[in-house]
């Protein structure tokens, strides 16, 4: 079903969400006098953000899980953005300084038609659609969230990788103006990730422009983001301006802060154990106990082929 | 019989009560936080951080009363010691528990897999079978049972503990080591000036 969200009409995922909302309050209500973990009251306000501007596909993808969703409170004010600040909710404190308008992403490299593309070019490029994908941090929680983007094939297909590009460089934003935390040198600023070409031609690895029915907001890696649900959270650049093909494989902001930890790749993998958090398990934002990560995160099915002759242990 | 005025007793320590009651406020905000939902998404994990940093400061507060006591020649100064060193325990006791029962649920499979793998786990919990020992030992009774000279030695480990604590928190970290630096920069000064006394005594 295609739905165009204008402001008279009241998309379906609202109710639904709030529906969903109001009954995860009330079961983690109980369980807040028990252990004296209440939930935010602030998920029971409504959502600040903005309606996605253009139509997207909002029937349940083939990709999308049905599982339950993570609340739209906890997505956007728990959140892992150094750019902003360290803490956890640093990003929505400080996202606000980011200024999106005029925002323009180029793609340079090993391409035959290098090209710059604004947002409006951007939401009209290829059809888009909801994708309901496991985010797993490499801090071992997760949470499932309600992305809107295309595939990033579709952007590569656009201006033609030549023979030569191997990978994909991803690079965020740098303004210490408009992100504080890039004053303090926890990480090698600008933010850089990366994929090998095939990983990033994979239909899952999603080009997000918003979350939730909403443009992303600030502290989610506004205006364009990648998304990638089968690594580790990191994987996922945010706020990107630069998308470069190489033909060598990219440095990459963690690998280069601690090589011995995070590896290029970063698949999510519960058999290679991590110094600081077990692989083994994760905590759903939301749940009390943990449960067992799954190879992948859980998308085997779409990227085992991928590393078919890869020693994971290796290349962790 | 007409009530006579009661001789009023003569204060010359600081009522530890005090101190006990002054160490609660860090607890009482947790749970007012927790009762109002502003322990983040991941109560947990904050629970765990914000037990572990009063820890580490109460840790550093112990060690900081005997420098204090000389610094400004206030030997009432000295029975804050052992009360800061409980409150230690007692904050670090929360952290373990935190652990324990919140994070882990006693899935022993995965804690004993936690100790054995991850190296900030271990050092923090040898720091806290440690601060045990000393809290069982802090009593008078205690003193007197192990002989001065042997209790002294025992309680130096606590000088052991406080660098395994900050190492723990150190290693924690994922790249912002900027608090867990401070932690061990006032741990090398308190640790520094004892050493500095030490050798002064010994060149004399």
């Amino acid at each position: 079903m295609k739905n165009a969200f204008r402001s008279d009409i009241s998309p379906s995922e609202i109710t639904s969400r709030t529906l969903f909302e109001s009954r995860r309050r009330w079961m983690q209500g109980s369980l807040a006098s028990l252990a004296t973990m209440a939930i935010a009251p602030a998920s029971a306000k409504s959502r600040d953000g903005k309606d996605f501007p253009v139509a997207f596909e909002s029937e349940k993808s083939e990709f999308s899980t049905a599982e339950k969703l993570t609340t739209y409170s906890d997505v956007t004010r728990y959140n892992n953005f150094y750019e902003f600040g360290t803490g956890k909710e640093d990003p929505v404190e400080q996202a606000h300084r980011l200024k999106t308008d005029g925002w323009t992403i180029n793609i340079i490299g090993e391409v035959h038609r290098p090209q710059r593309f604004d947002i409006d070019q951007l939401l009209r490029l290829a059809p888009l659609e909801e994708r309901i994908y496991r985010l797993r941090c490499v801090e071992a929680w997760s949470m499932v969230i309600p992305w809107i983007g295309f595939p990033l094939s579709k952007l590569l297909d656009l201006v033609q990788p030549t023979g030569n590009a191997r990978y994909v460089e991803f690079i965020s934003l740098y303004d210490p103006e408009q992100m504080p935390g890039q004053r303090s040198a926890v990480l090698d600023w600008p933010y850089k990730e990366g994929l090998r070409l095939d990983e990033a031609m994979n239909p899952l690895t999603l080009l997000t422009l918003g979350l939730y029915g909403e443009i992303l907001p600030n502290q989610n890696g506004a205006p364009v983001r990648l998304v990638v649900p089968w690594k580790y959270g990191f994987k996922s650049a945010k706020s990107i301006v630069t998308i470069k093909l190489t033909e060598k494989q990219p440095a990459t902001a963690w690998n280069v802060s601690n090589p011995s930890e995070y590896g290029f790749y970063s698949n999510v993998n519960p058999q290679v154990s991590h110094p600081r958090w077990s692989q083994r398990k994760e905590r759903r934002i939301g749940e009390f106990l943990k449960r067992d990560t799954e190879m992948f995160n859980g998308y085997s099915e779409w990227v085992a082929d991928l590393y078919r002759d890869l020693d994971l242990s290796k290349h962790f | 019989m007409r009530d006579t005025p009661r001789p009023q007793r003569l204060r010359v320590g600081i009522d530890t009560r005090i101190i006990w009651l002054v160490s609660l406020i860090p607890l009482i905000t947790l749970c007012g936080r927790g009762m109002m939902g502003e322990l983040t998404a991941n109560p947990i994990e904050y629970i765990s951080k914000f037990t572990g940093w009063w820890t580490l400061f109460s840790l550093l507060l112990t060690l900081g009363v005997t420098p204090a006591r000389y610094f400004f020649s206030m030997p009432i100064l000295f029975p804050l010691r052992r009360t800061f060193g409980l409150i230690t325990f007692v904050y670090a006791t929360i952290h373990f528990l935190t652990w324990l029962v919140l994070d882990q649920f006693f899935d022993w499979t995965e804690i004993a897999l936690d100790l054995s793998e991850r190296p900030f786990i271990y050092i923090g919990f040898v720091a806290f079978l440690g601060l045990c020992i000393l809290a069982l030992t802090s009593t008078n009774r205690a003193k007197v049972v192990l002989g001065s000279v042997r209790w002294r030695r025992m309680h130096k480990s606590v000088y052991l503990i406080a660098i395994l604590g900050v190492t723990h928190f150190y290693i924690l970290v994922k790249s912002d080591v900027w608090e867990p630096l401070t932690f061990g920069a006032v741990l090398f000064l308190l640790l520094g000036y004892r050493l500095f006394l030490r050798l002064l005594n010994n060149r004399r």
